[in-house]
């Protein structure tokens, strides 16, 4: 059942054929919520992302162990242990960025995209993949959540990751940083990628078709 | 030549009603609210609606233009849009912010969901929403009738309350009442194209008499607010609300008469029309009286527009020989 993907395939995976939030749908609910400014993305993808990779080992490991009919359970207390730990560590060394998180960090347990990897990816791979899996997931996941923070936090708040970007005449789109702007964001992101993800796939169509003409 | 033999499901008789005549005699119905808006803000609300219908027009052509689609710009929509857009922000609002307000209602609420006929909720409404939640003291900036002010920076004007706030008692400095003859002709402050209850009413019995829209979603709705204020509205416990002045007051006769009657987010039964009036009516009133707001109209239409494909098919009409026991028979 081992994947035949390379390692470095299964890390891109993860932040682009496969990104969980732009084109998996996974994760929706901190993507939506957290999302007000770019230190706020950042910290909450870094802490998904490390969770991930350190379920994705010790599932991987423990995948001949762990019988299959309490296996959702298993993967849950192995999750909810690294997200204990990476809330404590937030909480010992970066207090502001822990407390604007919130009920996010522990929520992370509840994540959709580790438990759907765990699921559908350490279970039945070797050690080694499920960690690059992890790694490009959380990448992915951090990277497609800036990029909806930068979208609302520039346009709602006219900052960049706190730093102000425009004179003091500008006046905020500020329903963009409140819930509304997450869903308008998030909606219209969707749509640029799926458009520019069709284009691709149709001249990838184009030049086959060229070739087998030729 | 156009083909004469029109092979299709019935109806076979065709009137000569179309979109763009319908559209024709909103905009024709409007026109009172705009001459009264004027009357009472001065220029600035000419202005104001010109940039309005002008900027939907564009972006409506924009998109279609954009995405490689036949223009539909000559159904005059994107003009009706455009007006009740100005016609639901004060006059002291910043040029820029309205033509912000015209994208969101063009692009994001119309054509995101499919153009004319496919949105889900009133665009200019929305658009509405989207300006107050952004800029919240931009979009509650009313000045008393006939205040001179400037074109381009409005932040410094004398600001009054609204009828409504008024009643409500928030803005303590005003405690004269507007009287019902000021309300009824419009000489108070509020957005530009929702004072004058008799501009409103000429261009609403217009519409009844061209058989544009029917009368079951105004009524519902007014005599809704009517009942609901004068019950809990009052100052001196049930009972004792100021019906005649709550409606006259603030966006409800423009509301029911032009906006809750929009065909795509309304519903298509008569009883469901009813239920939509009484609806929106119910909003409005838990929101003056109950609510942070000192008015509901626009958020009170734009939920029930959420909920009228539930409305239309709880009312659908029965078929002909369908009954429950056969269904349930089949089932």
């Amino acid at each position: 059942m081992d994947n035949k993907k390379g390692y470095l395939s299964t890390f891109l995976n993860g932040i682009i054929t496969e990104n969980p939030t732009l084109v998996l749908f996974l994760g929706m609910c901190p993507t939506l919520a957290v999302t007000t400014g770019v230190v706020n993305g950042i910290g909450m993808g870094l802490s998904t992302t490390a969770v991930l990779v350190c379920s994705n080992i010790v599932i991987s490991l423990l995948r001949k162990f762990i019988p299959d009919k309490i296996r959702i359970a298993s993967f849950i207390v192995i999750i909810a242990g690294f997200v204990t730990i990476v809330q404590m560590l937030l909480n010992a060394y970066v207090p502001a960025l822990s407390s604007s998180l919130g009920i996010y960090i522990p929520l992370i347990v509840v994540n959709c995209i580790i438990l759907g990897r765990a699921e559908a990816f350490a279970s039945k791979n070797s050690v080694g993949k499920s960690a690059f899996d992890g790694l490009g997931m959380g990448l992915g996941f951090t990277c497609a959540l800036v990029l909806i923070a930068a979208v609302r936090e520039i346009l709602g708040a006219g900052t960049f990751a706190g730093i102000p970007l425009f004179g003091e005449s500008f006046q905020p789109v500020s329903i963009m940083i409140l819930p509304p702007g997450a869903f308008l964001t998030l909606g219209v992101l969707l749509a640029i990628i799926n458009v520019i993800g069709a284009k691709i796939k149709n001249k990838k169509k184009d030049t086959d078709t060229e070739k087998e003409g030729i | 030549m156009d083909n004469l033999l029109v092979v299709s499901h019935s109806p076979h008789v065709l009137g000569n009603s179309s979109v763009r005549r319908t559209m024709l005699d909103v905009i024709i119905a409007l026109i009172p609210a705009f001459v009264a808006g004027i009357l009472v803000f001065g220029y600035r609300a000419a202005v104001i609606t010109v940039i309005s219908v002008l900027s939907c027009v564009l972006f409506e052509w924009l998109w279609n233009k954009i995405l490689k689609k036949p223009t539909t710009i000559g159904d005059l929509s994107a003009i009706v849009t455009g007006m009740l857009l100005a016609f639901n922000v004060p006059v002291t609002l910043p040029l820029w912010m309205v033509v912000i307000g015209a994208f969101f209602a063009i692009v994001i609420v119309k054509q995101f969901f499919g153009g004319i006929g496919h949105n889900f909720m009133n665009p200019a409404l929305a658009a509405r929403a989207f300006l107050l939640a952004s800029w919240a003291l931009a979009m509650t900036t009313w000045v008393a009738p006939h205040t001179a002010v400037p074109l381009w920076n409005t932040a410094d004007v004398v600001t009054s309350a609204t009828p409504l706030a008024a009643y409500a008692g928030t803005e303590g400095t005003v405690t004269e009442l507007p009287s019902y003859l000021n309300l009824f002709i419009g000489n108070v402050g509020g957005c530009i194209g929702e004072t004058s209850a008799l501009a409103i009413l000429i261009g609403g019995i217009y519409l009844l008499a061209r058989k544009v829209i029917r009368l079951r979603i105004p009524l519902a709705y007014l005599v809704t607010v009517a009942l609901g204020t004068w019950m809990f509205a009052g100052h001196d416990g049930l009972f004792t609300g100021d019906a005649l002045y709550q409606i006259l007051a603030g966006g409800v006769m423009l509301g029911a008469f032009f906006m809750a009657t929009d065909y795509t987010t309304s519903p298509y039964t008569p009883v469901g029309q009813i239920i939509f009036g009484i609806g929106c009516g119910v909003i409005t009133v838990l929101i003056r009286v109950w609510g942070g707001y000192p008015e509901g109209c626009s958020y009170s239409i734009l939920l029930m527009n959420i909920v009228t494909p539930l409305i239309d098919r709880v009312t659908a009409p029965k078929r002909y020989g369908a009954s429950k026991k056969r269904k349930e028979a089949k089932a």
